[in-house]
């Protein structure tokens, strides 16, 4: 095995390897780095968790920020979009891998690429102009009054039935984000090895369980790692959901009324903060969605470690 | 042979280093508003100096134009408002010179809303804008609403208050338009960029804004005059000071800003004393630096005055650009004030702006 590293080549290829990986860490160091100090103004004008925790956001009267409820609108909006959008996307990989016919099945990959594909600020327009006044008039209208009249106590949590708010954000984000947790289930499943599937049939199960205890179980892995890879996509997301979502960070969220992310307070407020601790505050509030990231990332990655574990207990 | 091979690049040299000298390109930053003006201006000034002068305008919104025109990295800087007195003392103390505010077009900001069945423009007032805003005017048939409307047959419908979420030039000029007519405004919300809104959705740009509106049976949101025409949004006219009610236009906004100005041009013009202008106008603005060998960006003298005759031709050839485009031109109280800003201009020492706005 060490000979094959005394080759000149072989070693400057490693140590190429090495500095190109070493460059991707350095580069996400700096990225946290620049962004602390970029948001140190506000940061310790506030505190860490002053800031993280603070409601207020007022850069005109009082100059206070806290970035709290934008944290919140971030995890509500990304997770609502990631639970609503799983069973659907799970459902269109298991049916593109297993039951359709390969005409069908490429059509499904097909369009589930190209929805992949769609810039963002599309996706937007089409919320302004045909999802959300759609969602208003046939959802949020006929259940506004329906509350109103037979059950009170759930108007509150419904709120102000304008179509932008926190659901179409919602509805949104989940539908931007089906095809990568499906392009990774269908793949996934597809290398679950021909022989478990035969080896479940010959024992005389059924389709479903077939798919149920031989399938589902190997190919969980690329699954779940679809599904965060999805969550990640979720945080991130700005232009979309920016467009609906009412940008409005008056606490406490409700189903209908504005709601307010990190990305889109930043991508809001940055071009036109002239004032050092506005600018530092947005920087902060990137700081802090840095965090966020890599504890989705994190989770993730524990998640298919355990999830490793069990499959080869299986096996 | 040796000799013409020295003549030859010695001619070559030469006629490099004209080319180098005759050709720059001023560099500025700012507002996003008057980008199309800009272009415009730039197009028609490059052809008029035959190539010799290049402008490059990056429309990075105007807290960017401020940054860089602090950081001095462009020849100048473009706003929607005027330097703080916090920034103009910054400028003072950092650079020991002073920032000039030199205003070259107008925009007015217009109520625009979604009625169905009314068709003649609604009227308003500037307390009831407010009222509205602060979410304490709920329904279009409010009382203070329908008074002033005596001839509109005004819906139930309740208001729904749109407002742009991205911080903006036409938020300022909005809010700071409320916080004048309105003493519970300025102390609740007060004025900035980006505010923190009492009511109401957050649309993303102009767009965003007359998207909302236009889906939104009973919304009102307020754009530019120049957008509400193009995408033939309605929008109401506006009671000025004078007790008129003024529908925005370019004379109208012109007439806005026709009114006695302080020396520095920093000043608002919203809730206007003139009697036929229109209350939601505002100047946009150039940032130079009066002593301008202290912008590192400015590299010679050849380059400062290049920038002192293009400022000179904005404000009094290149003004014919501004009405067709929808901007406002400057009448002739701002002119002057503005040339006279221009006029003080200097480069190490020497008074180019005098000798060039003639003065």
């Amino acid at each position: 095995m060490k000979r094959l590293y005394t080759h000149s080549g072989d070693r400057i290829f490693a140590w190429a390897l090495l500095l190109l990986a070493l460059g991707v860490v350095v580069l996400a160091l700096l990225m946290a780095y620049e962004l602390y100090q970029g948001g140190s103004l506000a940061l310790k004008r506030f505190g860490l968790l002053g800031f993280a925790l603070g409601r207020e956001w007022d850069p005109v009267i009082q100059k206070s920020f806290g970035a709290w409820p934008y944290i919140l609108g971030t995890v509500i909006v990304s997770l609502s979009a990631l639970l609503l959008s799983f069973f659907p996307a799970l459902a269109a990989a298991i049916f593109a891998a297993e039951y359709a016919p390969r005409w069908l099945a490429q059509v499904i990959n097909f369009l589930l690429d190209l929805m992949a594909a769609v810039p963002s600020v599309v996706y937007g327009l089409w919320g302004i102009f045909v999802l959300a006044p759609w969602i208003r008039d046939q959802v949020q209208l006929p259940l506004y009054m329906w509350a109103a009249e037979h059950a009170p106590w759930l108007v509150p949590i419904l709120g102000v039935p304008t179509g932008y708010g926190l659901m179409t954000a919602v509805l949104i984000l989940a539908s931007m984000i089906v095809p990568y947790t499906a392009a990774l289930a269908r793949d996934a499943i597809a290398l679950v090895p021909k022989e478990h599937r035969e080896a479940a049939y010959a024992l005389g199960a059924t389709r479903w369980e077939v798919m149920r205890m031989a399938i589902l179980p190997l190919a969980r892995g690329g699954i779940i790692a679809g599904a965060f890879l999805a969550l990640a996509r979720a945080v991130g997301e700005t232009m979309a959901v920016t467009m609906v979502i009412g940008n409005s960070h008056k606490l406490p969220y409700t189903l209908f009324g504005g709601a307010a992310t990190m990305p889109s307070v930043i991508a809001n407020e940055f071009t036109e903060a002239v004032e050092d601790l506005h600018l530092s505050a947005l920087i902060a509030v990137g700081f802090l969605l840095f965090w966020v990231s890599m504890a989705v990332n994190f989770a993730a990655a524990y998640v298919l470690r355990r999830q490793e574990r069990l499959v080869k207990g299986v096996l | 042979m040796r000799r013409l091979t020295a003549t030859v690049l010695g001619a070559l040299a030469l006629a490099a280093s004209a080319w180098a000298q005759s050709t720059i390109t001023l560099v500025g930053a700012g507002a996003t508003f008057p980008y199309p003006l800009m272009a415009k201006y730039a197009d028609e000034y490059t052809r008029l100096t035959g190539g010799k002068v290049r402008i490059n305008y990056q429309s990075i919104g105007s807290g960017g134009g401020i940054r860089q025109f602090l950081e001095q990295t462009v020849h100048f800087g473009a706003s929607d408002a005027p330097l703080s007195d916090q920034v103009m003392k910054d400028v003072k103390t950092r650079f020991k010179t002073n920032a000039l505010n030199i205003a070259y077009a107008l925009g007015a900001v217009v109520p625009v809303y979604n009625l169905p069945g009314v068709r003649e423009p609604l009227r308003f007032t500037g307390p009831v804008l407010a009222d509205i805003y602060l979410g304490k005017i709920k329904t279009w048939n409010d009382p203070a609403l329908q008074a002033l409307n005596p001839n509109v047959k005004l819906p139930p419908l309740p208001i729904t208050v749109v407002h742009r979420s991205d911080g903006s030039g036409t938020t300022y000029v909005w809010v700071d338009y409320l916080s004048k007519v309105s003493p519970e405004w300025a102390s609740k919300v007060g004025r900035g960029t980006s505010v923190q809104w009492p009511v109401g959705v957050g649309g993303k740009g102009n767009e965003g804004v007359a998207g909302v509106v236009k889906q939104t049976p009973g919304a009102i949101g307020y754009v530019e005059v120049t957008y509400a025409k193009q995408n033939n949004l309605s929008y109401g006219a506006v009671q000025n000071k004078s007790g008129r009610f003024i529908l925005a236009d370019l004379a109208s906004i012109k007439a806005a800003a026709n009114v006695p100005l302080p020396g520095d041009m920093r000043v608002s013009i919203t809730d206007t004393a003139a009697p036929d202008g229109y209350p939601i106008a505002s100047f946009t603005y150039l940032l130079l630096y009066e002593d301008l060998s202290v912008n590192k960006a400015v590299k010679s003298e050849a380059e400062a005055r290049a920038l002192v005759e293009f400022v000179k031709w904005i404000l009094t050839d290149g003004q014919k650009y501004n009405e067709p485009l929808t901007y406002g031109a400057l009448d002739s109280v701002p002119q002057q004030r503005a040339l006279a800003l221009l006029s003080r201009v200097t480069y190490q020492g020497k008074p180019i702006g005098k000798e060039i706005t003639g003065r």
